[in-house]
């Protein structure tokens, strides 16, 4: 039906109601198939039976104090978190002398602190390098002592937290340049050094870290002038960097290859050195591409970390194992467990957010505004 | 007529400093040298160290006894045998875990990944904390828990669980009914083999009908497939004698014998590794169904077919071929963490390559036995990757 | 199913369509009689697509009536499959299935859907793409043909279940200026054969040459409707006018 006459412009309506409001949002998302609303039932029932014998232990039965017999008396009825109360210190600074627990404390929440800076966009400068190094510093300081009339104190003593902490940053940091090293050099026209670097890279991140860890600490002393002697915790350092490197190595090698070829081709046609077009245009720009990644090895390395329980150095884990070594606080495991496993979720994660986050505002320096 | 043109000039081969293809062999002789140099120092001190600690070299130690017993095995392992048989029974552990945890990490994997793409908001949130939960947990924790409820929290051997008949569950592990094998189950594999070909043809001959005629009953055509490899089981069985012994744990005052069993170490290694994996492989099968474009979907339902044939014929070919990839590196992973079994005193091949370094001293060798057995099981998993996507990728210019 | 060719094949009649909170067809009554050639065209966000892609169930409207050979579209899943039988849709980007040849993207929906034997539905198949004159493209994979080849095996693939009304939304959108035209001389073809017709493009030079009539869609309704000629040569409403002088300034 052709009809060129007038034209009566419509204003925008509401929808119907049948289509807005509680009731058909709820019929929409959990009712509306046998299947659904089938499920629906199925998980509310799964939650209903689970959730409130859940909470009538963890929260309203459970005994706070550290007390034994009290714990004991309402086992299997309330959570005993005085276990987290009496083991806590145990836990969180593994074998460190009792009365220096200040020191780990304070070390642990310094690099904490910078670690939390290093996230914000606002202090990507230069100064946060020399940040870095001086947290570094003071908490090396802090922790052995023999300095500022602090006691020493022996680095097969230190667990817990700051050590976690402490393996996860310094081998990621480390890690960092050679990884660029390790990436550029697979990326070469080179031969040699192509080879080189792939099989390095294959070879580590085709072995498990537990093996990695046993040849630090067996082999790397073997390696070393006769009546040098190196410290376990850096022989951990060495076989995580190492590990590290590699599949940091892997992620900023991606970064590269999604650099468009122009990139490269204009820089070569302005006449750049092979140095300099990696360090002004080429890094810059895969780096920032990879930085979630970069995040996400990060937390790897966080978690990873635990395995240094099996070298007989106690971090997180370790100390929490090491804890419940103790037998009249053993058979409150769970709780202590549940304890370490808390601060590690809640870490890992705070960091995956954070890396989902900057996923989408990275860009917004490079797209136009 | 456009003339042909010259060949090219030859290329010059100017020595200098400043020919690149000269600067590129200098860096890398360099390099060399400087690698060489470096590993041959490293090398003087070890063998100096090692005079100076006593420590013999040589991979001869391989063939002696090795002096110790070890937890479980598949097969009989007695401390007289050589340390060569230990790591296999070591690598046969690492195997049976990784290859069972890589079964049940799929499934369970596979269906929280749907899962989270679901309608159901409760289903999704469900799915969405299995994920966050053990992906954010440390593997090696995760195993100390898990290890903590299999030996504290279940009922010791004297009054074990008992879930179904002749399964006892207690802290030495699970035991169950176990058939005995006699000659006379060879009519039972026959009769499964002979079973998987015929469902094979039968499947065949429905695909045929299908092409020429266009008649498709799915329904029949699988339940028929199964009714046919069953029945010629069970005649395979029949044939063979019916053998019907089974070892059958029984309850003794103190103990329970017989059957087969499993220890609480590997069931704490399989359903850690099962779980903390089945969380990043519900990521990966998540992102590959929603990597294939909507589009896909729509030209499915603009031609009328109907959802299922628009699943197995359009989304998961796609999904498939982009799901493979991680999945393999997940696999990889898995076999890798499962050397964290050392921990819960698991005897897999890490278990049994660290009690080798304790008892002879040779580092250098026994840790390199261990790398290449993993390199090796990692190359491999690599390798069949690389065929699987090179036949299936998707062909474009 | 209707037969009388008086009927309109589709027939839209105060159809309303909301995406959450925002109207994006408003009161739409239109007819499209049987062999009709109709083109819409329209600004970006008015509604061009979503109208026709409503002909055939990809999007739900909530209000009013819209019925397609005589079957009236709602909930009901029969109806729905019935009509989407008779209505082929070429889309912007193709959609071909990539990891299938040509061949097996042509013949999927016949035996799938239609039932049909293999070697029938291979030879209704290599019919169609030499109807698009693609033939000798039958056994490659789609991501090895350029964006003019796969929009042409696209719209081979939408006849082969022999549809009574084509669907093009916006089908030389994503092409490159060289293959614009080898897909529309294919559709020209197409509309000189008795197809009915819905067609959403911003090429005029096409609608003037096929379109029985092109409709003008703004801000969800049908701003002006009327032939080819008629509209281009007298365009009436002053929207129409605007539109117009943007799209034909070059």
């Amino acid at each position: 039906m052709i009809n060129p006459a007038v034209f009566i412009p419509i204003a925008a309506r509401l929808p119907p109601s049948n289509a807005i409001g509680a009731w058909p949002w709820l019929r929409r998302h959990f009712f509306d198939s046998a299947a659904n609303s089938f499920l629906t039932l199925l998980v509310l029932a799964l939650l209903l039976f689970a959730l409130p014998p859940l909470f009538n232990w963890a929260v309203l039965h459970a005994v706070v104090q550290a007390d034994n017999a009290a714990c004991r008396a309402a086992a299997g009825v309330g959570a005993c978190w005085g276990v987290v109360a009496e083991k806590g210190r145990l836990i969180l600074f593994g074998r460190y002398p009792y009365e220096e627990q200040w020191r780990p404390l304070i070390a642990s929440a310094l690099l904490v602190l910078l670690l939390v800076v290093s996230c914000l966009r606002f202090f990507w400068r230069p100064t946060l390098v020399l940040a870095w190094v001086v947290v570094f510093t003071v908490f090396y300081g802090l922790m052995k002592g023999d300095v500022a009339g602090l006691t020493p104190v022996d680095t097969d003593r230190w667990g817990g937290l700051p050590l976690t902490l402490l393996l996860s940053s310094v081998s990621l940091v480390v890690a960092f340049p050679l990884a660029i090293l390790l990436a550029l050099g697979r990326q070469s026209q080179l031969p040699a050094i192509r080879t080189l670097c792939v099989i390095f890279i294959e070879f580590v991140r085709g072995v498990p870290l537990i093996s990695v860890l046993f040849m630090a600490s067996f082999i790397l002393p073997l390696l070393m002038p006769q009546g040098a002697k190196i410290d376990v915790l850096v022989r951990v350092l060495i076989g995580m960097t190492l590990f590290t490197a590699a599949y940091l190595a892997e992620v900023i090698r991606g970064g590269l290859q999604a650099l468009p070829k122009g990139q490269m081709e204009a820089a070569h046609s302005l006449g750049l050195g092979y140095w300099q077009i990696q360090r002004k245009i080429v890094l810059p720009q895969a780096l920032r591409l990879v930085v979630p990644a970069i995040v996400n090895t990060f937390i790897g390395a966080f978690k990873d970390t635990s395995l240094v329980t099996i070298v007989s150095l106690y971090d997180l884990t370790g100390a929490v194992q090491l804890a419940l070594g103790d037998a009249d606080w053993r058979k409150f495991f769970i709780e202590g467990q549940l304890f370490v496993a808390a601060i590690y979720f809640i870490a890992c994660f705070a960091m995956s957010r954070y890396s989902q986050w900057l996923e989408g505002h990275l860009h917004t320096g490079t797209r136009r505004q | 007529m456009i003339p042909p043109a010259p060949p090219p000039p030859p290329r010059s081969r100017a020595w200098s400093w400043r020919s690149q293809a000269f600067r590129g062999l200098c860096y890398q002789i360099l390099t060399l040298v400087l690698l060489v140099l470096a590993i041959s120092y490293l090398m003087s001190n070890t063998f100096a160290n090692m005079r100076t600690r006593g420590i013999q070299s040589g991979f001869d130690f391989f063939l002696q006894p090795a002096g110790f017993a070890i937890g479980e095995s598949l097969f009989e392992f007695d401390s007289a045998q050589g340390y060569w048989v230990a790591y296999l029974v070591g690598l046969s552990n690492t195997l049976r875990v990784a290859l069972v945890g890589i079964v049940f990490a799929t499934v369970l994997g596979t269906l929280i990944g749907i899962g989270r793409l679901s309608n159901n908001i409760l289903l999704r949130g469900l799915c969405a904390v299995h994920v966050e939960v053990t992906r954010n947990i440390p593997l090696l924790l995760q195993l100390f828990m898990w290890y903590f409820v299999m030996t504290e929290l279940l009922p010791s051997i004297e009054a074990p669980l008992q879930p179904m008949a002749n399964v006892f569950f207690s802290k030495n592990g699970l035991q169950y009914p176990l058939p005995e094998w006699s000659a006379g189950h060879w009519g039972t594999v026959f009769g499964l083999l002979a079973g998987v070909l015929a469902w094979r043809a039968w499947v065949r001959r429905a695909v045929h009908q299908f092409e020429t005629t266009g008649l498709y009953r799915p329904g029949r055509t699988h339940l028929t497939g199964v009714a046919m490899w069953l029945s010629l089981t069970v005649l395979g069985w029949l044939a063979g004698g019916a053998p019907g012994e089974l070892s059958i744990p029984e309850v003794t005052e103190i103990n329970v014998v017989g059957g087969g069993a499993v220890t609480p170490e590997y069931l704490t290694v399989l359903i850690g590794l099962s779980i903390y994996t089945s969380g990043y492989i519900a990521e990966v099968v998540r992102s590959g169904i929603q990597s294939v474009a909507y589009g896909q979907h729509e030209a499915a339902v603009a031609l009328g077919l109907s959802r299922s044939a628009e699943l197995r014929l359009v989304q998961l070919p796609q999904a498939l071929r982009v799901i493979m990839p991680p999945l393999t590196s997940q696999y990889l992973n898995l076999i890798k963490n499962s050397s964290l079994a050392v921990a819960v005193g698991y005897p897999d091949l890490v278990s049994i390559g660290s009690t080798a370094l304790n008892q002879t001293g040779r580092a250098i060798e026994c840790i390199a036995v261990l790398m290449l057995c993993y390199l090796t099981l990692s190359l491999l998993t690599s390798a069949a990757m690389n065929l699987y996507n090179r036949r299936v990728r998707i062909r474009d210019r | 199913m209707s037969t009388n060719t008086h009927t309109p094949i589709i027939e839209f009649s105060k159809v309303n369509k909301w995406f959450g909170d925002f109207h994006v067809l408003r009161d739409i009554d239109l007819s499209v009689a049987r062999g009709e050639r109709i083109v819409v065209c329209g600004p970006s966000g008015s509604g061009k697509s979503t109208l026709i892609r409503c002909i055939n169930r990809l999007e739900e409207h909530q209000t009013g009536r819209l019925t397609v050979e005589g079957v009236e579209l709602s909930d009901d899943v029969q109806a729905i499959e019935s009509v989407r039988r008779q209505v082929g849709m070429v889309f912007q980007q193709f959609n071909l299935f990539p990891h299938l040849t040509v061949l097996d993207n042509l013949t999927l929906a016949p035996m799938w859907v239609g039932k049909i034997p293999k070697a029938q539905a291979e030879e209704r198949a290599m019919q169609q793409l030499q109807r698009v004159r693609i033939a000798e493209q039958a056994h490659k994979y789609p991501l090895q043909l350029s964006g003019g080849q796969q929009q042409r095996v696209a719209i081979a693939r939408a006849l082969c279940l022999t549809p009574k009304i084509m669907l093009f939304d916006e089908p030389t959108s994503a092409l490159d200026p060289e293959m614009i035209n080898e897909v529309l001389d294919v559709m020209v073809e197409l509309a000189n054969q008795g197809i009915t017709m819905v067609c959403v493009t911003h090429e005029m030079g096409f609608a003037r040459q096929v379109a029985d009539r092109v409709i003008f869609m703004d801000e969800g309704q049908i701003v002006e409707q009327n032939t080819a000629a008629a509209f281009f040569d007298h365009p009436q409403n002053e929207r129409t006018q605007d539109f117009l002088s943007k799209i034909l300034a070059h």
